[in-house]
């Protein structure tokens, strides 16, 4: 028989357990299995009722976020074999409140996301007649690597912040809000920094790093956050020597 | 049972979805709108688009070409006066997403850049890089939270369209988080829950795109159009079926055969030059390119792999940073999952299925025949995709016909009054216990949900696949008609109200077992070869008898039939589809 | 099915697992990252001894001499070496940090981290040597 390779799944059935406990399953350690065919393989030959999500395999859906090892990990992109010879351990993604099996809940995620305005804001619309806002593709750059989050939450569960206080808005969302605050046809900085400049917000991080460093798609959202602390010491200061300018 | 009541309901939060509740809500801010999804919009198909967006804009390009260019790739299968209109609304559409923040690669000058891509005359193709379709359905999604009368039922999974008087009056769902069974009723539904490529076993398709939105209007009586049309993408790389853009081949990249020889040549497809040709050679449609393949692996001239025969897709002549400039994406999607770099090596890829050129039938203001029903994006069929959809126009229909069902759902909604709920409320009631009866409850049954679905992917793979014979699709369809049957017996051993997958993938497996059917039905009734329908046994097309329309409907006795709609053509007589010249 | 007492039909139950108050001690990362955050009370420390050596200057001669007497205790070389490399600590990761929080463009293209945080260093090499050159040279 070929080889194999010991996956230990945490498995929570709210209906019937307290807390979760880890199950054991063998599956076969084929070179080109992600953790994700494991599952599937678990699902649809040892156990219909295991439950996660996945959907594009390809790495930007943002739906298999999960932690393998201890690790914030999209498990689409996390080969077997590189655990070899095992055991994976396979939990849902830390810090979240666990729904079952490996599905965690999100919908306070979606709230933050909705809190920092994620839109372009303008004071007035141009019309679409009049064509396309014109942006540089150096002015595109300024706000490119924040504009790539997959909302996969692979940063959430690795920040301690957001273990220890559950309102810090986090570092995907703050991400996003600089996204908007860098791109050249926004003009809403000043309505996401009265959210962002909020204890919950910018100044809940300590500049731990790790959300960066998990990051699956290198957005960076440490380095977004810091940024926005420069900014928003300056326009301190700004009103303070300045107090007839523009907030 | 707990029901809630909005004006229009759209099942699917994808890129048309979205759109789609866009314009809902500019249209009349006090409607209600409600985004039933299975997942997270922003977990939505759409994401997993590449290469671009196709809609004219420079001054070299005119909106005939682009015209042409649509009609003569989906070999005269096109409605042409939708077409037109599809051609015409396209860049206001795209200009609208800019407008909302849509990162579109630019020019030096800060123009919204365009590239070449498949079957196109011209530079029309609008590109995010190479993650167009991740960008479009973000900015959409982000955009979409700023209304207020956008109500989202985020992962709540649909098992029926609510009918009364042969107008629909809402659906009925299941709140994946709680397992409550809920009837959710509005005045209009569109249906945009994107295309079924699960149905074959290899698919650039995401676990979702199961045909869920299509099953539910063939049951509820609304007719599909042309599903014998199936797209195989032919660059997709082995084992995952992970989608290489064309955005590949039109920065420059060579398809090769084992001998390292541009094999299309051989193919009517023109001849070889170092640099791309629009409409020429690795540039051609998608449909010529993936049968080419075949030709080529019957000659004995792919390579072979443990996950099938391949051919080598080469773009290191393009450079690093050319690379890394305009396909990023494919280079780290090669890294992660194939574990090669392009810059350095060649791409082993083959024909892979992509996308449903088939869909609901829908009128040009995304109307299906059912009263107060809409569809819109991949579910839906215009038709402007005809016998083979070409790259880049399957992104901007979802925004303009998205746009457009949106518009006509609001302003049927806005006409209506409250209709006869106590009927419909019995309708629901009775879905409620068929879920809880024949799936959630259900104790007995010894068939396996993956065995039947792997039977399923390899009953249409060798019947439905790229060339189709008679005997073929006749013994696809006996081998789908017995996995019905054996469908009834399915065991599910999660009876849990709390995120139950097991239960949807039995759902979703019903729903692909119709659409199988349907796609079956049409390719056996159509005794010709056109675009993505090629048949061994009738060889040419025939515009005599076949330049209609395939309409699948489901008759009472749970059996399908086939009827014709005629093409509309306008101003492009049905002519010979020539390439490389 | 058997159904636990806490699950009400419909309602979803979730499980949220307590954060350990010793969650840093499990990961060599986030012990360096705790130790990092704790390093700021060894820059209070010592902006408190700095402010005390004033004080002292200005309280006359008996006073500094007290002052440098208690600094001379051996216990107090320990601490302050002690506090020292907390403070080096301190600023290594803070120059380290320092590129992510102040992305440099030049020409369109983000400068590698390195060259961000070499100035930082060297900055901080010159002002060292001229304080040294000042204090011991001095004399």
């Amino acid at each position: 028989m070929a080889k194999t390779i010991t996956l230990e799944v945490a498995r929570y059935r709210p209906e019937q357990e307290g807390e979760p406990a880890f199950e054991n399953f063998d599956v076969p350690l084929n070179k080109d299995w992600v953790v994700l065919d494991a599952l599937n393989y678990i699902k649809d030959k040892l156990d219909g009722s295991l439950s996660y999500r996945w959907s594009c395999r390809m790495g930007v859906c943002g739906s298999c976020g999960m932690m393998v090892n201890g690790e914030p990990k999209l498990t689409c992109a996390t080969f077997l074999t590189a655990y070899d010879p095992g055991p994976i351990r396979v939990e849902p993604l830390r810090y979240f409140p666990i729904v079952r099996d490996l599905v965690v809940e999100i919908t306070d995620f979606m709230s933050k996301l909705k809190a920092v305005k994620p839109w372009i804001v303008r004071d007035e619309e141009k019309p679409i007649s009049e064509g396309e806002y014109l942006q540089t593709p150096r002015q595109l750059d300024n706000f490119k690597q924040f504009s790539m989050c997959i909302n996969c939450l692979c940063c959430y569960a690795a920040c301690p912040v957001v273990g220890l206080d559950q309102h810090f808005i986090g570092p995907a969302a703050i991400a996003l809000a600089q996204r908007y605050n860098e791109d050249s046809r926004d003009q809403g900085k000043e309505e996401r920094m009265d959210v962002l400049s909020q204890h919950d917000g910018i100044w809940g991080c300590t500049f731990n790093g790790e959300c960066t460093r998990v990051c699956p798609k290198n957005v960076d959202p440490a380095g977004a956050i810091q940024q926005y602390k420069i900014k928003a010491v300056t326009d301190w200061y700004k009103s303070l020597l300045m107090p007839w300018g523009k907030k | 049972m707990d029901t809630s009541a909005h004006d229009v309901l759209l099942v699917g939060g994808g890129g048309a979805g979205l759109r789609a509740a866009i314009a809902i809500s500019e249209f009349n801010p006090k409607l209600s709108v409600a985004v039933v999804s299975k997942v997270y919009p922003m977990r939505s198909h759409t994401v997993s688009a590449e290469g671009g967006a196709a809609g004219v804009i420079k001054p070299n390009d005119t909106l005939d070409e682009h015209c042409y260019d649509t009609i003569s790739g989906g070999d005269w299968m096109c409605d042409q006066d939708a077409v037109e209109l599809f051609v015409r609304e396209a860049p206001k559409e795209l200009l609208r997403l800019e407008h909302w923040g849509c990162p579109w690669s630019r020019e030096p000058d800060g123009h919204v850049a365009v590239r070449p891509f498949g079957g196109m005359k011209n530079e029309r193709t609008w590109f995010a890089a190479d993650k167009t379709g991740f960008h479009m359905l973000h900015t959409l999604f982000q955009t979409s939270l700023k209304y207020p009368s956008v109500r989202r039922y985020d992962e709540w999974f649909v098992t029926k369209l609510l009918i009364d008087d042969g107008q629909v009056r809402g659906v009925v769902a299941i709140e994946l988080m709680t397992g409550r069974i809920q009837a959710i009723l509005a005045k209009s539904v569109i249906i945009c829950t994107g295309g079924c490529g699960k149905v074959f076993p290899f698919t650039t398709n995401a676990n979702i795109k199961n045909g869920d939105g299509m099953s539910l209007a063939l049951r509820a009586g609304a007719p599909l159009k042309d599903m014998e049309f199936v797209q195989y993408h032919p660059t997709g790389l082995p084992f995952t079926g992970i989608l290489i853009t064309e955005a590949a081949r039109a920065e420059g990249g060579w398809l090769l055969n084992k001998d390292g020889y541009r094999y299309l040549q051989d193919y009517n497809l023109g001849k070889p030059e170092p640099t791309p040709v629009l409409r020429s050679m690795e540039l051609g449609p998608r449909d010529r390119l993936s049968q080419a393949f075949v030709k080529e692996y019957e000659k004995g001239r792919t390579i072979e792999t443990p996950y099938g025969h391949v051919v080598h897709l080469d773009v290191r002549h393009l450079g690093e940073k050319k690379i890394n400039a305009k396909i990023p994406f494919v280079r780290e999607l090669c890294l992660k999952y194939q574990g090669i770099d392009p810059v350095r090596e060649m791409i082993p890829v083959r024909p892979v299925v992509h996308y449903m050129m088939g869909g609901v039938s829908t009128d040009i203001n995304a109307a299906t025949p059912i009263k107060g029903l809409f569809a819109a994006g991949e579910a839906a069929c215009v038709s402007i995709n005809g016998a083979n959809r070409l790259g880049s126009n399957s992104l901007t229909e979802l925004l303009v016909f998205g746009a457009r069902a949106g518009l006509h759902a609001a302003q049927f909604a806005s006409e209506q009054k409250e209709g006869n709920t106590a009927a419909i409320l019995a309708q629901a009631i009775d879905e409620k216990r068929r879920v809880e009866d024949q799936f959630l409850n259900k104790t007995a049954g010894r068939e396996s949900i993956s065995t039947i679905r792997e039977e399923m992917q390899k009953a249409m793979e060798e019947g439905a696949g790229i060339y189709r014979t008679h005997d073929s699709l006749a013994k696809a369809a006996e081998t789908i008609g017995k996995l019905q049957e054996r469908f009834k017996d399915i065991a599910i051993s999660d009876h849990s109200h709390t995120f139950n997958t097991e239960l949807t993938a039995a759902f979703e497996l019903s729903y692909m077992l119709d659409v199988a059917e349907a796609i079956i039905a049409c390719a056996l009734n159509r005794k010709e070869s056109r675009g993505s329908h090629q048949r061994t046994d009738f060889t040419k097309r025939d515009d005599e008898k076949f330049l209609a329309h395939s309409l699948v409907y489901r008759n009472a006795d749970g059996s399908t039939r086939v009827e014709y709609l005629p093409v509309t053509i306008t101003r492009w007589p049905p002519a010979e589809r020539v390439y490389g010249k | 099915m058997k159904q636990s007492h806490a699950y009400t039909l419909y309602h979803p139950k979730w499980y949220r697992r307590r954060v350990s108050t010793w969650w840093w001690t499990q990961q060599w990362r986030s012990f360096k990252f705790i130790l990092r955050e704790l390093s700021s009370l060894a820059v209070i420390y010592f902006v408190a001894l700095l402010l005390w050596l004033l004080w002292s200057l200005g309280q006359g001669e008996a006073s500094y001499r007290n002052f440098l007497a208690w600094m001379e205790s051996p216990l107090m070389i320990a601490f302050n070496v002690i506090a020292f490399l907390f403070v080096l600590y301190h600023s290594i990761t803070w120059f380290n940090l320092a590129p992510k929080a102040m992305p440099v463009r030049v020409g369109g293209k983000r400068l590698p981290d390195w060259m961000i945080a070499a100035p930082n260093y060297a900055a901080w090499v010159v002002i060292s040597v001229v304080i040294a050159w000042f204090i011991l040279g001095g004399n």
